[in-house]
């Protein structure tokens, strides 16, 4: 990443949910930049609101402060009706679940098509040319157009899920835990198929997961994220060699090693955010290096960055 | 570990099958498998490798189609094969072999308080019991497994906790019943990795202070390195390879264990790809000849296509149903991600 050119753009995003006394603020005022052909990821346990951001981008929810642009435009809030089709189409999703998120009752010709339809009128000829095309990227044969979702298995679903965001023909995916739902052996093909994609297209992702061990494989970039607040930002490598924040430490330790000797010589971080006296050093943004950021006050900060070069 | 090699449940030779609208499936072919008491034993495969098909039947919650038409099951000095009643079954299930479901949303009643659910367990072993009795007794499991304020948690609802705080309630549920073993179907699965660490740690203390037995069932090699004593491999219904968990880490005999642990993501290199397992599990309707895993094998013989390899007994506790242990066999190298295991370590 020569040119680090910015593709979206998120500024002090705050997205809330209820009203007056039910008001539970999802996500407060996050910041971050996602550059062209980068793999930017957002790990966070349940809960954290890692999803609430994807979904805020794809407008499902709805920003109540803050921005977010995309090319410079502004994408959240009112905007019109042709940045709002431009935005459908260059912005796509996957989703977690390849059983829940697959219409039951259509058939795969149709799952995957039914961004095009609505795009515009299109004619049946090109339209089956383009679900063909878009199913043998994934490696599915295009006569599974057919089936129907039940007659496939868990990867094989998760697979035409990533054809139907390919039809589009997007720059921008956000996957939302795309392989937690797989088996350990799927996962591999379908984070190289991910991958693989990824080169031939420049596509852009957003890769939204809890475990970290994945993250390692395919992002470029990391942020953390706890109770709607990232806590640290930084380079994939970097952030594993030199974690400071303690919710990044805990969420290190929680991997799962395949070393029995390591694990059972290995002792569990577990975070507690009573642990920061933030009543009067209030916490801030600070910036380790170029790369690497970490939400802390200045005693901590001061603390952290001892540990590391 | 294992001091003791006192086996608490015996399979020999135990043979599945499910009849599906007049077609007929082996989901298990000839499984033996001798469980030790006081031992973590992790059974691991892809799905449909009948992993979970094989512990339904230590505790008869095969489903209707399905059946055991060959082999034995001892456990207590009975064969849990010929039983054909429910009667028989409920003195076994939760009493003396419990069982922990993936979803923790699905396995706990919604209607019921969680506290009620516990006590259900205990009464059902302990029919005497009153009900302030045993809603003291359930109150300590609650605190034994981790739910802090149990007193006031005792009477909210399943809807009123996390995941994470689900399965240990489900937990709790299955140690009111005082079972020898638990068999646990993929416990984390559902779970950050985060809560997984800790549900890992509370099955640990559990096993510890009411000496039980575990049965770890799991997807997912790396999870099992931290809580197995021995590891158990599935394939196509049987067990192609078991050992200690030091010996099946460090030094795997079987081609598909081989492809297992190199597929996982701890182990990729960014900007290459992942090791993945080619083509897809046999079916599981026809025969099959020879090892199932042949025909995704790239390190197959010949001899793999035609006849089924028996047991080669690598150490005393460690053993692979593959050819290439055959003395005749030609020498094949571990791929060298496998070799690089030993050296991960904690960051």
């Amino acid at each position: 990443m020569k040119d680090k050119e910015v593709l979206l753009d998120i500024k002090n995003l705050e997205v809330a949910f209820g009203s007056h006394k039910n008001r539970f603020v999802a996500v407060n005022d996050v910041s971050f930049q996602i550059y062209k052909g980068e793999t930017f990821g957002v790990v966070g346990e349940s809960g954290s609101g890692k999803t609430t951001i994807g979904r805020a981008i794809m407008r499902i929810h709805s920003a109540s402060k803050g921005e977010i642009l995309y090319e410079g435009e502004k994408i959240n809030g009112k905007i019109s009706k042709s940045l709002d089709k431009k935005i459908t189409q260059k912005i796509q999703m996957i989703f977690q679940d390849p059983m829940a998120s697959l219409n039951e009752r259509a058939k795969v010709n149709y799952i995957v098509s039914e961004g095009l339809m609505n795009l515009g009128k299109i004619s049946e000829k090109e339209r089956n040319e383009r679900v063909s095309a878009a199913l043998k990227e994934v490696g599915l044969l295009p006569e599974f157009a057919s089936r129907f979702p039940h007659e496939f298995s868990g990867g094989q679903r998760q697979r035409i899920g990533i054809a139907r965001a390919l039809i589009m023909e997007p720059d921008f995916i956000i996957a939302d835990e795309p392989i937690s739902a797989l088996d350990v052996s799927i996962r591999a093909q379908v984070l190289n198929l991910l991958d693989r994609l990824q080169k031939e297209k420049g596509l852009t992702y957003l890769f939204v997961a809890h475990d970290l061990s994945v993250m390692r494989f395919i992002t470029d970039r990391i942020a953390v994220i706890h109770e709607g607040v990232i806590v640290e930002l930084s380079e994939t490598e970097e952030l594993f060699s030199n974690p400071l924040h303690p919710y990044t430490k805990a969420l290190l330790s929680a991997i799962p090693l395949p070393n029995p000797v390591a694990e059972r010589n290995k002792t569990l971080r577990i975070y507690d955010k009573s642990m920061h006296s933030y009543d009067i050093d209030k916490p801030k943004w600070c910036k380790l290096n170029e790369n690497h950021y970490v939400r802390a006050n200045q005693a901590e900060f001061s603390e952290w960055s001892k540990s590391c070069v | 570990m294992m001091n003791n090699n006192e086996i608490i449940l015996s399979a020999k030779d135990v043979e599945v099958k499910f009849d599906l609208r007049g077609q007929i499936l082996t989901a298990i072919r000839e499984v033996s498998l001798d469980i030790y008491k006081g031992e973590t034993l992790a059974i691991v495969g892809e799905s449909g490798s009948g992993k979970s098909v094989f512990t339904k039947t230590f505790n008869g919650l095969l489903d209707k189609n399905g059946k055991v038409t060959k082999g034995e099951l001892w456990y207590n000095g009975e064969d849990l094969a010929r039983y054909k009643k429910e009667k028989n079954w409920l003195k076994i299930r939760g009493h003396e072999i419990a069982m922990i479901m993936q979803e923790p949303m699905t396995s706990l009643n919604p209607l019921k308080t969680i506290g009620d659910q516990i006590v259900e367990a205990i009464r059902i072993r302990d029919r005497k019991i009153t009900y302030s009795k045993a809603k003291k007794e359930a109150i300590e499991y609650l605190s034994e497994v981790g739910i802090k304020n149990p007193e006031s948690r005792f009477k909210q609802y399943p809807h009123e906790f996390s995941g994470g705080m689900r399965q240990r309630v489900v937990i709790a549920i299955a140690i009111a019943c005082k079972p020898k073993i638990l068999i646990c179907d993929e416990p984390t699965t559902a779970l950050d990795v985060t809560i997984q660490a800790q549900i890992l740690n509370v099955l640990k203390e559990m096993k510890d202070k009411y000496s039980l037995t575990i049965v770890f069932i799991t997807h997912d090699l790396g999870v099992v390195a931290n809580v197995a004593d021995r590891i158990a491999v599935m394939y196509a219904g049987d067990i192609i390879e078991i050992g200690t968990a030091d010996e099946i880490f460090f030094d795997p005999r079987h081609p598909y264990t081989w492809a297992l642990l190199s597929s996982m993501p701890q182990l990729g290199i960014k900007g290459n790809d992942l090791f993945t397992i080619q083509g897809n599990p046999p079916n599981l309707f026809t025969e099959i000849k020879g090892d199932a895993f042949a025909p995704r094998n790239p390190h197959a013989l010949q001899i793999d296509f035609i006849q089924r390899p028996p047991y080669f007994q690598v150490t005393d506790t460690h053993k692979a149903k593959t050819w290439l242990l055959d003395p005749r066999a030609p020498k094949v190298e571990k791929p060298k991600g496998i070799l690089e295991l030993q050296n991960l370590t904690a960051n």
